[in-house]
C-alpha cells in the first residue's frame, strides 16, 4: 500500500468510527536513511534503515489528541485510530482548535535524484575513501549521508497531498597536532559531493591551525565562515522566528522593526533545495521572508499559532510545533549581490589554500583590521530566549587576522553573545557573494549562507577558562 | 513467530551472508506525553513503535540495518543487508575488531514499577497538569507549563554467541515551570528540575514530586527574579544544588569517560575527551571527596537496566575513586581496543539506531555534610540551583553553565536572590576545588542526552547532592 493510500485509509477509519462530525488529519512518512561514519580514518559505523510513521490527529466533540505509530497493517491502523479516539474523548475541551486545512493546491518540490535516493553503501564508502586519501595522512573523521522521505497527507476536509524529498550531505574533519579543520556540504544529489575536495579543504585548514596561541577574552571583529553562520541562523530560527515564541512575547522578533543590519535578508525557502512541499497539517510550503534588508518581516506559523495572532499558517507545523512552536529549518541568508555593504570580488569561485577556504571568504578577511576568522561554532545554548543571549565555543579552526592578513592560529574561545545584537544595524561589515549549503549534523535539514563579517563578537573566555 | 524467532532468523541470515558475529534487537516502545499550558491541556500524544535492528560484523567492519517489519522475510533481508553494509565498510578498513567476553545468557528482566504509568487514567494525569499550571498562572506566571512523559519498552535481544534476553523497561517523569516575561528578558523557575524528574520506575515517582504543592512558589520566584539583582561577576566560593551538580557530572565527567570519545570515534560530532587512557588509574580528576560510580543497578534511576544492548549484564563500577580516574563507560568492541576487560554501557535509542557507548547512572557517592552545613561554613559565596543553560567544549574541559536562580551567601547565611547566575571553569580544576559535599543524594534523571549520527536521545541517571567549590568564576554575561 502506498503512503497516500495509507493516509486516506486512516482518515476513512476515523470517519467510520467517529462519524462525519470528526475532524481528522493523517500524515504517513516513510524515511530511508543511510549514513556512513568514519573516525581515525576508517569506517567505524555504517548504518541504513527504513522507518515508517503514521501520525493521526483527531478533533472529536471539541477535544483533540494525537497518536502515532509504525504499524501499517490493517490491525495496526485500526489500533492507532481507536486509541487516538479514546484519548481524545478523555481530553478536556480544546476551544482553540484551528480547524483543518481545506483543499489547497500544492507547489511542486525539487525533483528527486534517483541515484541519491537509492545510493549503495559502496558509493558512500567511496566518498569517504576520497576524503581520507585527500587528507594526506592526517587523521580524519566525519560522515557521508543519503536519505529520502516519502510523505502523504489526507484529512476529513478532503485535502490530500503527496511529496518526496532526497538529500545528501558530507561533513568531515582532518586533525593534526590536536587541531581540527572542517569541510561540510549539503546537496540535492550525492554526485555533487566530492570527498576529495572536502578532504583537501579540511586538511588545509587543519595544517594552518597548528601551534595556536591563546588570546585574551574581549570583543573582536570576526569573519564567520558558512558553518559558523549556520549556527546563527539555527538559533535565530528556533528561538526568534518561532511563531509560538513570538505569540507569547518570548521572541526578540518585532514585525516591521529594523532589527538587523540592512545587509541582512533572510528567507525560509524549503523548496530551494531538498524539502517537502507541505507540512504535517497539509499546509503548502514556500518561501517565507523573515528579514528583508534588515527589517523583520515574518515568523513561522502552524495553524494554531497563526490563529492566535490572526494570521495564516506558513507551513511550519511539525511534531514539535504544538509544544515548542513552529520554526523554520531551511533559511537562506541571501548573499551580497543586492546589498550596499558588500565587500569582496566581483566573482567568487575557485579555491585558496590554508585557513581561508575560498575567495569569497578571502575578500572578507582582507577587510579586517584586527579580528578573528572563525570556521565553526559549537555547543551553543541559549541563556535568555528573549534577548537570544547565547553561549558557546569556537571549533574546527580560529585565526587572528591583522590588517587583512591571517597571522596566527588561535586556541578555541568561549563567547557569550546576544545574536540579534551582533547582526544589528551597522554591525554587519560585509557579506560574501557565494552561499554554501550547510547540513544539520543529525537530521536532513539545511541552512544556506555565505561567509559573514561582523563588527563585534563578545568572547568571554579562552582555553584557560 | 515470536520476537525471538524473528531475531534468530535475522542473525542467521547475517551469518549466512558472511558475518562472523551478529546481534539483533526487536523493540516495541510505547510512548505517551501530555503537556499543559496556563491551566489547559496543550498536547496529548501517544506513540507505538515496533521494529528490529541487525548489527553484523564482517572481517573488521560493522554494518547495521533496521526495518519496521517483523515478518520472517523482512528479518532475513535485514540480516543480509547488514552484512552487505559491513562489507562496504571494508573499503575504508580499520584495525581488527574483537569483542570482550559477555557470557551468553538466557534471561528476562523487568524494571520495578508500583503504579503502571500507562494504567493511570488520562483524566487523572491531565487534572494534575491543569491544576499545577493553573496555580502557577494564578500566581503571576506569564507562561505556566507542565509535562509528563512515559516510555514503556519491551525488547528482545539475540546474538550469534547465544544471548537470548528479553527486558521490559518502564520509565516516566514529570515537571512544571513558570516563566515571567520582563522588558527584554525572561525568567523561569522549574520544579523539581529543568525538565522535570525522571526514573526507571512507575507513576509513584510523579506522585512523589508534589507538583501542585510547589506551583505557587515557582510562579512567585520567577516574577521576583525579574527585579532581583544580577549575579555579580568575579571569583567566589560556589555552592551548587544537587540538580545542577547532576548536569555538571553528566557533562564534565560522564561524557568525558565515554570510551568511544576517548578513542576518537566521536571526534567529528560529539567530540573527543581530554582523558588519555595511559593515565587510567593514576590521573587526579578531582578532590579526595570525589567518588563517582557507573551503576546501572540503582533501583528506579533513569540509567538502570538489566542488560545493555549488547547483552552485557548491569554491573556497578568505579569511575573516580578518591579523586583518581579509574574507570570508563565501554562497549565490547571499544573495551577490546583499549585493552580493558569490561563493556556493559552500550545502548540504542530504539530499534532503528546503532547501539553505542552511553552513560548509565553516573553519579557521586554521598559526602559527610548537609546543604545547610555547607552554607553555614561559607563566609562569602553564591548558591546556584536548577540548570538553565549548558555548554562545554568538544574535549569536555571548558564549560559554562547558567542556573535559574542564585542566592548570595554571606557569613554563613543565605541572603538575597540573584538573577542570571552563571559560572565557568575547566573540568579537572573545578572538581579539584570541591571541598564540601552533602549526603543528600538524589538520582536525577536526564531523558534528553543527545549523541551520535544519526542522532540518538539517551536516558541517563546522575546521583548528586549539593557541594561547594572554591574560587570559581561566576557572573559571566553578554
Amino acid at each position: 500500500m502506498t503512503e497516500r493510500e495509507l493516509a486516506e485509509q486512516v482518515v476513512e477509519l476515523v470517519r467510520r468510527s467517529a462519524g462525519p462530525g470528526a475532524h481528522a488529519e493523517a500524515t504517513v512518512s516513510r524515511k530511508d536513511l543511510a549514513l556512513t561514519r568514519f573516525a581515525n580514518s576508517f569506517i567505524h559505523q555504517n548504518v541504513a534503515g527504513s522507518s515508517v510513521e503514521v501520525r493521526l490527529r483527531v478533533h472529536v466533540d471539541g477535544r483533540t489528541a494525537t497518536g502515532s505509530g509504525s504499524l501499517t497493517s490493517p490491525d495496526g491502523l485500526r489500533e492507532l485510530v481507536e486509541r487516538t479516539l479514546v484519548a481524545a474523548r478523555l481530553c478536556p475541551p480544546d476551544p482553540a482548535w484551528p480547524g483543518l486545512t481545506p483543499p489547497t493546491p500544492m507547489p511542486s518540490a525539487p525533483a528527486a535524484d534517483e541515484a541519491t535516493a537509492y545510493a549503495e553503501p559502496d558509493e558512500r564508502a567511496a566518498r569517504v575513501r576520497a576524503f581520507v586519501d585527500a587528507a594526506g595522512g592526517l587523521e580524519t573523521a566525519g560522515f557521508c549521508r543519503t536519505s529520502q522521505e516519502f510523505a502523504a497527507f489526507a484529512n476529513t476536509a478532503g485535502h490530500t497531498a503527496y511529496g518526496r524529498m532526497v538529500e545528501a550531505a558530507m561533513d568531515g574533519i582532518a586533525r593534526t597536532g590536536g587541531v581540527d579543520g572542517v569541510a561540510r556540504l549539503a546537496a540535492d544529489r550525492l554526485a555533487d559531493l566530492d570527498g576529495a575536495v572536502l578532504g583537501a579543504q579540511a586538511a588545509a585548514k587543519a595544517r594552518a591551525g597548528v601551534d595556536p596561541v591563546e588570546l585574551p577574552p574581549g570583543r573582536y571583529e570576526v569573519v564567520f565562515e558558512p558553518a559558523a553562520v549556520a549556527d546563527l541562523l539555527q538559533n535565530l530560527s528556533y528561538w526568534g522566528f518561532n511563531g509560538k515564541a513570538y505569540a507569547e512575547r518570548k521572541s526578540f522578533a518585532e514585525l516591521g522593526a529594523a532589527q538587523f543590519d540592512p545587509a541582512v535578508t533572510l528567507v525560509d525557502d524549503p523548496l530551494a533545495g531538498s524539502g517537502l512541499p507541505f507540512d504535517i497539517e497539509g499546509t503548502p510550503r514556500g518561501a517565507l521572508p523573515l528579514v528583508t534588508a534588515g527589517t523583520t518581516t515574518g515568523v513561522a506559523h502552524d495553524r494554531r499559532t497563526a490563529a492566535a495572532v490572526g494570521g495564516t499558517s506558513t507551513g511550519h507545523a511539525s511534531g514539535e510545533s504544538p509544544t515548542f512552536g513552529p520554526f523554520p529549518v531551511n533559511i537562506r541568508l541571501l548573499p551580497a549581490t543586492a546589498h550596499a555593504h558588500t565587500t569582496g570580488p566581483e566573482r567568487a569561485g575557485g579555491e585558496v589554500t590554508g585557513p581561508v577556504a575560498d575567495p569569497d571568504t578571502a575578500a572578507l578577511v582582507a577587510g579586517v583590521r584586527r579580528g578573528l576568522l572563525v570556521s565553526d561554532l559549537w555547543y551553543t545554548r541559549v541563556l535568555d530566549p528573549k534577548a537570544l543571549t547565547v553561549t558557546g565555543l569556537t571549533r574546527n579552526g580560529v585565526w587572528l587576522v591583522e590588517d587583512g592578513v591571517v597571522t596566527r592560529a588561535v586556541r578555541n574561545l568561549r563567547f557569550t553573545q546576544a545574536y540579534p545584537r551582533a547582526l544589528a544595524p551597522g554591525a554587519v561589515l560585509g557579506l560574501g557573494r557565494v552561499p554554501v549549503r550547510q547540513p544539520a549534523r543529525t537530521e536532513p535539514v539545511w541552512w544556506s549562507t555565505p561567509p559573514l563579517h561582523l563588527a563585534s563578537w563578545n568572547f568571554t573566555g579562552n582555553a584557560s577558562g | 513467530m515470536t520476537e525471538f524467532d524473528v531475531a534468530t532468523a535475522a542473525v542467521q541470515a547475517a551469518l549466512d551472508a558472511g558475518a562472523r558475529y551478529a546481534d539483533v534487537r526487536v523493540m516495541h516502545r510505547r510512548y505517551e506525553s501530555m503537556s499543559a499550558r496556563n491551566g489547559e491541556i496543550e498536547e496529548l500524544a501517544q506513540d507505538s513503535d515496533l521494529g528490529l535492528g541487525v548489527r553484523a560484523l564482517v572481517g573488521s567492519s560493522w554494518g547495521f540495518y533496521a526495518v519496521p517489519d517483523l515478518s520472517d522475510a523482512a528479518a532475513r533481508d535485514a540480516g543480509r543487508r547488514a552484512a552487505r553494509i559491513a562489507a562496504a565498510s571494508a573499503r575504508v578498513p580499520g584495525p581488527p575488531v574483537e569483542l570482550v567476553a559477555s557470557p551468553a545468557v538466557t534471561a528476562s528482566w523487568a524494571s520495578s514499577c508500583a503504579v503502571d504509568p500507562l494504567g493511570v487514567s488520562l483524566s487523572t494525569k491531565g487534572d494534575l497538569l491543569v491544576e499545577a499550571t493553573g496555580t502557577m498562572r494564578a500566581h503571576g506566571a506569564d507562561l505556566a507549563e507542565g509535562l509528563y512523559q512515559v516510555w514503556d519498552t519491551t525488547k528482545w535481544f539475540v546474538s550469534s554467541e547465544g544471548h537470548r534476553i528479553d527486558q521490559h523497561v518502564r520509565e516516566c517523569g514529570a515537571g512544571i515551570s513558570a516563566t515571567s516575561i520582563g522588558d527584554g528578558e525572561t525568567q523561569r523557575r522549574s520544579w523539581p528540575s529543568y525538565r522535570g524528574q525522571y526514573g526507571t520506575t512507575g507513576w509513584e515517582l510523579v506522585d512523589s514530586l508534589d507538583l501542585t504543592t510547589h506551583a505557587a512558589r515557582m510562579a512567585e520566584e520567577s516574577r521576583a527574579l525579574l527585579t532581583a539583582p544580577v549575579c555579580p561577576a568575579g571569583e567566589t566560593d560556589l555552592i551548587l544544588g544537587g540538580e545542577q551538580l547532576a548536569l555538571q557530572i553528566h557533562e564534565s565527567v560522564g561524557h568525558a569517560i565515554e570510551l568511544d570519545r576517548i578513542l576518537g570515534w566521536e571526534a567529528a560530532f560529539a567530540g573527543t575527551s581530554w582523558l588519555d587512557l595511559a593515565q587510567l588509574g593514576s590521573l587526579r580528576y578531582g578532590s579526595e571527596l570525589m567518588n563517582v560510580t557507573i551503576d546501572p543497578t540503582i533501583p528506579g534511576a533513569l540509567g538502570s537496566f538489566g542488560f545493555d544492548d549488547e547483552g552485557s549484564p548491569a554491573v556497578a563500577r568505579d569511575a573516580v575513586r578518591a579523586g583518581r580516574w579509574v574507570g570508563v563507560l565501554a562497549g565490547r568492541d571499544s573495551a577490546a581496543v583499549a585493552g580493558l576487560d569490561y563493556g556493559g554501557s552500550v545502548r540504542a535509542d530504539g530499534w532503528g539506531r546503532l547501539p553505542m557507548v552511553r552513560m548509565t547512572n553516573v553519579g557521586l557517592e554521598p559526602g559527610p555534610h548537609t546543604l545547610e552545613e555547607i552554607i553555614a561554613a561559607t563566609d562569602d559565596g553564591v548558591l546556584m540551583d536548577i540548570n538553565r543553560s549548558w555548554s562545554i567544549d568538544d574535549r569536555r574541559l571548558n564549560f559554562q553553565f547558567g542556573c535559574e536562580i542564585g542566592w548570595e551567601i554571606k557569613n554563613g547565611r543565605r541572603g538575597r536572590m540573584l538573577r542570571n547566575p552563571t559560572y565557568t571553569g575547566i573540568g579537572p580544576l573545578f572538581w579539584r576545588s570541591m571541598d564540601m559535599l552533602s549526603s543528600e543524594i538524589v538520582p536525577w534523571g536526564t531523558p534528553n542526552c543527545g549523541k551520535g549520527q544519526p542522532g540518538q536521545v539517551g536516558h541517563t541517571g546522575h546521583p548528586a547532592a549539593p557541594a561547594r567549590f572554591r574560587n570559581v568564576r561566576v557572573g559571566v554575561s553578554a
